[in-house]
């Protein structure tokens, strides 16, 4: 399976002109990449809070959020936020490609504004989901 | 059946029957957690409070507890499939087997201590 490094390479990643079809590919790898691994880890580890009892789940919010006035600490606070801008980016994408699996929406104008769609719903519902929580205020 | 060629070789010999199975799950668990998860988030935006009393109360009716049960399946099923195509882009020698043996272990095990966590504040109720 090694490849022969006698061989050339085919010059795939450099040599074209970014666009956002590509963004938006690569992204639904990292995003879906992010959540499998931080969102697994962190659904399990609140899960497992909760069932440990009211003390074990008062540490788990301990740490997650300031001791001063209850609202969420900055690092989980941008752990939070990015997993649900991924959710998101991954959800709409993930859509698309079921509607490209049907042999739709190759155009070229179709699929770059499809692309362009699943950016601006992940972005603006991620800004109204926490908009939501921070005026909830403290956990 | 032949020596000779490459497909004279194999043919007759039938397809493993399973070409399709991983492509085909990784769009059925697409389907699935875009149900599930997002009856998650709803649903945690109906609750009036997120303390522990609340998510417990939440937790202790089955119209909660199984479709998180189901959402905790269908999730880790999904990174599953999809991690091992990842790996499967990247590594290319015996770390593969490594990294798909641990991403076993990780998937399995993560979805056993969530639904093991679930079902026991489900069948404590509300108590406490």
């Amino acid at each position: 399976m090694a490849r022969n490094p006698g061989r050339p390479l085919s010059p795939h990643l450099t040599i074209w002109k970014w666009g956002p079809h590509m963004l938006v590919s690569i992204l639904h790898r990292a995003t879906g990449s992010a959540m499998a691994v931080g969102g697994g880890i962190l659904l399990a580890w609140w899960l497992v809070a909760l069932a440990g009892g009211e003390a074990s789940y008062a540490r788990f919010i301990d740490l997650m959020t300031s001791d001063s006035n209850g609202r969420l600490n900055w690092l989980p606070a941008v752990i939070l936020i990015g997993l649900t801008w991924s959710f998101l980016q991954h959800l709409c994408s993930g859509v698309r490609h079921l509607l490209l699996d049907t042999g739709a929406g190759y155009e070229l104008k179709t699929n770059k504004s499809g692309a362009l769609a699943t950016l601006a719903i992940s972005i603006i519902l991620t800004i109204l989901i926490w908009a939501v929580i921070f005026t909830r205020g403290a956990l | 059946m032949g020596n000779g060629t490459s497909i004279g070789r194999v043919r007759g010999l039938g397809s493993a029957h399973e070409g399709v199975k991983h492509w085909w799950h990784q769009r059925l668990t697409a389907g699935s957690n875009l149900l599930l998860v997002t009856w998650l988030v709803v649903s945690l935006f109906r609750l009036p409070l997120w303390n522990y009393k609340a998510l417990v109360l939440w937790l202790s009716s089955p119209w909660a507890s199984v479709p998180l049960v189901l959402a905790v399946i269908s999730v880790f099923y999904h990174l599953r499939l999809g991690l091992q195509v990842v790996i499967e882009d990247y590594q290319h020698d015996f770390t593969r087997v490594i990294a798909i043996v641990l991403l076993n272990f990780y998937a399995i095990g993560g979805a056993a201590l969530s639904i093991y966590a679930i079902l026991k504040v489900a069948f404590q109720g509300a108590i406490g």
